[in-house]
């Protein structure tokens, strides 16, 4: 390759990467917005509703306030890492998005094993937390990175074993594979979430408690830990940690969109449906679940830890190993197995 | 080509001084940080072997689980390292014998290894060629196919070892009040709730 195509071909990359982090996070703000509309409408309450016209500018105030604002870093933090910690988390969780695909075709890079990329880059994001916690090196912070080091790494567990059965299905680890092989004439009824619908609320529970969102946010839980590892962060870094946690939640939503809900494929699956663009139909299934996970948080108290730790070792692990094991079993007698000589 | 070979003078530079500084550095948590940089740059290297499935399974396994309980478990740890250093040049000569025997013997080995020509090949011309297979298609029908006892066996001894581990470890202490769940599932008003009629100035 002559230099000139190689820096044409980083050029188109980096071009590629900057609009989909700019669509991103705009996104983001509105899906934030959402989330705290949400949360008033079911407390009877009216939200944000003071900056722009219904309070639609209020995400892009709170980030202008962030930026603003004096960043503090106590005197016995480990500095270096104190800083590193939420750089860490924001970039790790922004780079998931460089393999989901958003239409046949638009993933940045469409890998091979584009599940089990996304699957490591998620499993990184507990070290965010963790160097948080210990570089503020104060006693709740420390407690909250102990909290989710234990969460992230317990429902890390079922969420794999989910994968694996969806993966069994479609017979391929590349997402867009994944998604063509719901594609099929039933539309809505051919997509894994009914054939799979154990595992869907076992990776919707578990999505929730990987991202450390409510009812499962103990490592931040305010009444107990005031707020957890990010109690000594302030302006930019604890932006980053904030909008860390939303992309992760939002990559967690466009996973489930993937692996349950069919991608970008149309539920209704003939004419004035399908001219739909398919970037819209992800669009709004991300949004549909990011939705749900919006109104768990209004609707479900908070889980002790013991009862987390019960929920994601002795249900859910047990739950989704024997999934694994009847969807072998079922594709092998059926014979409907993919990639079986 | 160039563009690879850079990455991976890049990758293995990293790993290379990361490994060095799992050992140099004074703080055991930046220890164990570096130690993890050191695997992801390893993954970065798989990668550019064309070995995908093994990279990402590197950084699920180790840098993902393995390394965030070492991290876990050394950030409790409260080491005194002026304690640790006290007794160095005392335990210096025996242990610097320990690595010189380790050197003599890793060079005796590596000196008479001959590499089995055929292997020589394989990553420049992998079998099956990749654009029949991907490379994870490729392991799975190696391990399950061929060394399936094998594998059997690895998976059986990490049972064996997670069972000693939880059998040494556990221990029923007295005394601790713990929730069944099922027994609290099972409460209903009849068995939980009792309506006394409290005689006046008598009590119950």
């Amino acid at each position: 390759m002559e230099f000139g195509d190689i820096l044409l071909a980083v050029a188109i990359m980096l071009g590629k990467s900057l609009l989909m982090l700019v669509a991103l996070l705009i996104f983001i703000a509105y899906a934030l917005y959402a989330d705290r509309k949400v949360w008033a409408a079911v407390q009877l309450r009216r939200g944000p509703n003071v900056v722009g016209p219904w309070g639609l500018l209020q995400s892009f105030a709170d980030l202008l306030k962030f930026v603003l604002k004096e960043p503090i870093i106590p005197a016995p933090a480990n500095k270096g890492m104190f800083l590193l910690a939420p750089l860490l988390m924001c970039t790790l969780s922004l780079a998931a998005w460089a393999v989901i695909p958003l239409n046949a075709g638009w993933a940045i890079a469409d890998i091979n094993v584009g599940i089990l990329y996304i699957f490591a880059i998620s499993s990184l994001g507990v070290y965010g937390v963790i160097m948080g916690g210990w570089a503020s090196n104060s006693k709740y912070p420390f407690l909250g990175a102990l909290r989710s080091a234990a969460q992230m790494v317990s429902y890390e567990v079922s969420i794999g074993f989910v994968i694996v059965t969806v993966l069994m299905c479609a017979g391929t680890l590349n997402l867009s594979g994944i998604v063509e092989s719901q594609n099929t004439s039933l539309g809505i009824l051919g997509w894994y979430w009914l054939p799979l619908f154990p595992m869907f609320v076992v990776f919707f529970i578990s999505a929730m408690a990987e991202t450390n969102r409510p009812p499962f946010d103990l490592p931040e839980a305010e009444s107990e830990l005031v707020a957890g590892y990010m109690v000594e962060y302030s302006s930019t870094p604890y932006l980053l940690f904030m909008l860390g946690e939303y992309v992760a939640i939002m990559t967690m939503c466009a996973l489930g969109t993937i692996l349950f809900l069919g991608g970008w494929l149309s539920p209704i699956p003939f004419a004035p449906f399908t001219w739909v663009p398919g970037v819209i139909w992800f669009v709004l299934k991300a949004s549909f679940l990011f939705i749900l996970i919006a109104m768990v948080k209004a609707l479900v108290p908070r889980y002790r830890y013991d009862q987390l730790m019960r929920l994601g070792w002795k249900v859910f692990l047990p739950l989704s190993l024997a999934m694994v094991v009847i969807v072998a079993a079922v594709l092998m007698v059926t014979g409907n197995a993919p990639g079986v000589r | 080509m160039t563009v690879t070979a850079a990455f991976f003078y890049l990758f293995a530079t990293i790993t290379i001084a990361s490994g060095f500084m799992v050992i140099a550095s004074r703080n055991p948590v930046q220890s164990v940080l570096f130690l993890i940089l050191a695997f992801v740059n390893a993954a970065g290297l798989f990668l550019l072997m064309g070995a995908e499935f093994l990279a990402m399974i590197l950084v699920i396994v180790y840098v993902g689980a393995v390394a965030v309980l070492f991290l876990f478990v050394v950030m409790m740890l409260d080491v005194d390292f002026a304690a640790l250093r006290q007794g160095f040049l005392q335990y210096l000569p025996i242990g610097g014998l320990i690595g010189l025997i380790l050197l003599l013997e890793l060079i005796l080995v590596v000196g008479t290894y001959t590499i089995d020509p055929g292997l020589v090949r394989s990553p420049q011309v992998p079998i099956p060629s990749a654009d029949v297979m991907t490379n994870t298609e490729a392991i799975g029908q190696v391990l399950y196919t061929r060394y399936f006892y094998f594998f059997q066996a690895a998976g059986l001894i990490l049972l064996v070892a997670m069972i000693g581990a939880i059998v040494l470890t556990l221990r029923e202490r007295v005394g601790v009040r713990r929730q069944d769940i099922t027994k609290q599932n099972a409460r209903t008003q009849e068995t939980a709730v009792e309506v006394r009629k409290v005689p006046f100035r008598q009590g119950i």
